[in-house]
């Protein structure tokens, strides 16, 4: 049985180029180092937790430095979302190290936010609750991500993509070093979740922050994505995404997916492991 | 007007002013069971209290307090649901409180004014704490009032926000317990959580932002404490579940107001 492991190699100097930074697989002996001039942010090493009795994340290691994307893709019960809740310090692993840069300013955007229908509450106040300074800085957040219109409307009856775009909002709030973000473009229509991958991209560009996001959108994944970490339970492949998709371990969890091949994935929803030698079935 | 009515009247100002904002809490965190399983657990306190010959909201809330902690305990375990654990602590507490009652002779001849309240037996000490406990309690809900906010819309982003949320909950179960302590003389252990929500619900049609639908909610309370007062004074019905009758009037009515959006 062959695991394929990260190597940690920084590309935040190299963000200007698109999907670019070095990238090499190596096998699970090999020293996961980290070389490049991008400081780490954040870094997972070894890190295993368990949810109940099942093992959801078994020796994962991975790192996000400053100014680069890093996303997370794999199938559903991969490990994706508590992979993130371990990187935010809301989940304590069973084994492995997390280190993050002391005093990181983390901004998050959550996977599903609804409020109760009981609290009054407008895009301006939900916002308010992440700063102290109010009134312009939370316009200006606002208008950053094109949803100025919504400031007084109550946040219960804003539309799926405007919900994704004041959580972007509300997560920029905070001067963020790193950005994490869980699904940022769920329940926003094709043409919304390209716009919101470029809003993504730009504001990495303009902050020189690191981002670390899950996303199920493969081919958009593609195109505004320095690395790509495949996930399921353990790392299965990683790389900048032209590689990653070419991978046998990629190709095993997300046939038929090849950049403009395909618009709908295929995908294991059965969690099976990635091993070298096993034959797509299904 | 007579002395008592006075005092009556000033007491369940009192309480509902304190219970308009604590009350739109416990809707927004969806916790009127919990509020509930506090308001069953005083009777306990009440009996524990006169046992040990201490002042009886102090007891209540020592009690309320206990169960408060208990409960959240219990519920970060998560062996069972949350509701599965209120019901245990909530009829577990209140059984518990009837059976050392029944020891008590002379509590169990006023058992009635402790389920349903006593308000018109108020006293100038009774006041004293109402105001006093009532003042403390709303300046630490101010105090608490962002960070309870902000993990009652989103617990985890207010956790990665820097929000201690644990310490918050804690502090909040704790003001809640105070505040069912100062109740439950004025409404009745039973009713406890009536004066708690139904203000707040009612105010919820007129309200933009959470802190009006707070003020709102004290208006209301404030309203339906004086208009109970008065029905059960004109006809001669029991005052604590008369304010509540007001109280519900008053919700029947804004859900039937059409309001402007």
């Amino acid at each position: 049985m062959i695991h394929w492991r990260i190597s940690h190699v920084g590309v935040g100097t190299m963000r200007a180029h698109s999907g670019g930074g070095i990238f090499t697989t190596r096998p699970a002996s090999a020293d996961a180092g980290h070389k490049g001039s991008g400081r780490a942010l954040l870094s997972l090493r070894g890190v295993t937790a368990t949810l109940g009795t099942a093992k959801v994340i078994d020796n994962v290691d991975i790192a996000v430095s400053a100014g680069e994307i890093v996303t997370l893709i794999g199938p559903n019960g991969a490990g994706k979302t508590t992979l993130l809740r371990l990187a935010l310090g809301l989940l304590i692993p069973d084994q492995g190290e997390i280190r993050r840069e002391s005093g990181l300013r983390i901004g998050y955007m959550p996977q599903r936010l609804t409020v109760d229908p009981a609290l009054p509450l407008t895009v301006r106040r939900f916002l308010a609750l992440a700063t102290t300074d109010t009134g312009r800085r939370v316009e200006a957040s606002l208008e950053r991500v094109g949803a100025a219109r919504t400031l007084h409307t109550p946040i219960q009856s804003i539309s799926g993509g405007e919900m994704q775009r004041v959580l972007l909002a509300r997560a920029l709030l905070r001067d963020p070093e790193l950005l994490v973000l869980d699904e940022p473009s769920q329940g926003v229509d094709l043409a919304g979740q390209e716009e919101l991958f470029a809003l993504i991209t730009g504001i990495r560009d303009e902050r020189g922050c690191g981002v670390l996001m899950v996303s199920h959108d493969l081919h958009l994944v593609m195109s505004s994505t320095d690395r790509v970490v495949c996930l399921n339970r353990t790392v299965c492949c990683t790389g900048a995404p032209l590689t990653v998709s070419s991978d046998p371990a990629y190709l095993r969890l997300f046939p038929a997916t090849l950049p403009g091949f395909a618009l709908y994935a295929h995908r294991h929803e059965n969690g099976v492991a990635c091993r070298a030698g096993d034959r797509h079935d299904g | 007007m007579d002395d008592f009515l006075w005092r009556a009247l000033a007491a369940g100002v009192g309480v509902a002013l304190v219970a308009g904002p604590f009350g739109s809490f416990v809707i927004w965190r969806r916790m009127a069971y919990f509020g509930d399983t506090l308001a069953h657990a005083s009777l306990l306190g009440v009996a524990l209290g006169f046992v040990l010959h201490v002042n009886l909201a102090f007891g209540v809330f020592c009690v309320c307090a206990g169960v408060a902690l208990l409960l959240l305990a219990m519920q970060r375990r998560k062996r069972l649901p949350g509701d599965a654990i209120l019901g245990i602590l909530s009829h577990g507490a209140l059984s518990l409180g009837l059976v050392t009652v029944a020891f008590l002779e002379t509590l169990r001849v006023d058992l009635v004014s402790y389920l349903f309240g006593d308000v018109l037996a108020v006293t100038r000490s009774d006041l004293i704490w109402i105001y006093a406990g009532g003042l403390c309690a709303l300046g630490a809900l101010f105090v608490l009032w962002k960070p309870l906010l902000a993990m009652t819309v989103h617990e985890d982003l207010a956790r990665v926000e820097g929000v201690r949320v644990d310490l918050v909950q804690t502090a909040f179960v704790l003001l809640l317990a105070m505040v069912v302590a100062l109740m439950m003389k004025v409404v009745g252990m039973l009713l406890i959580t009536a004066l708690l929500i139904i203000p707040a619900a009612a105010a919820r049609r007129f309200a933009r932002a959470p802190e009006s639908m707070a003020a709102a909610a004290a208006l209301l309370g404030c309203v339906a404490v004086g208009a109970g007062l008065w029905g059960s004074l004109r006809w001669d019905t029991p005052a604590g579940p008369s304010v509540v009758v007001a109280a519900s009037l008053i919700f029947a009515l804004s859900e039937a107001v059409p309001v402007r959006r």
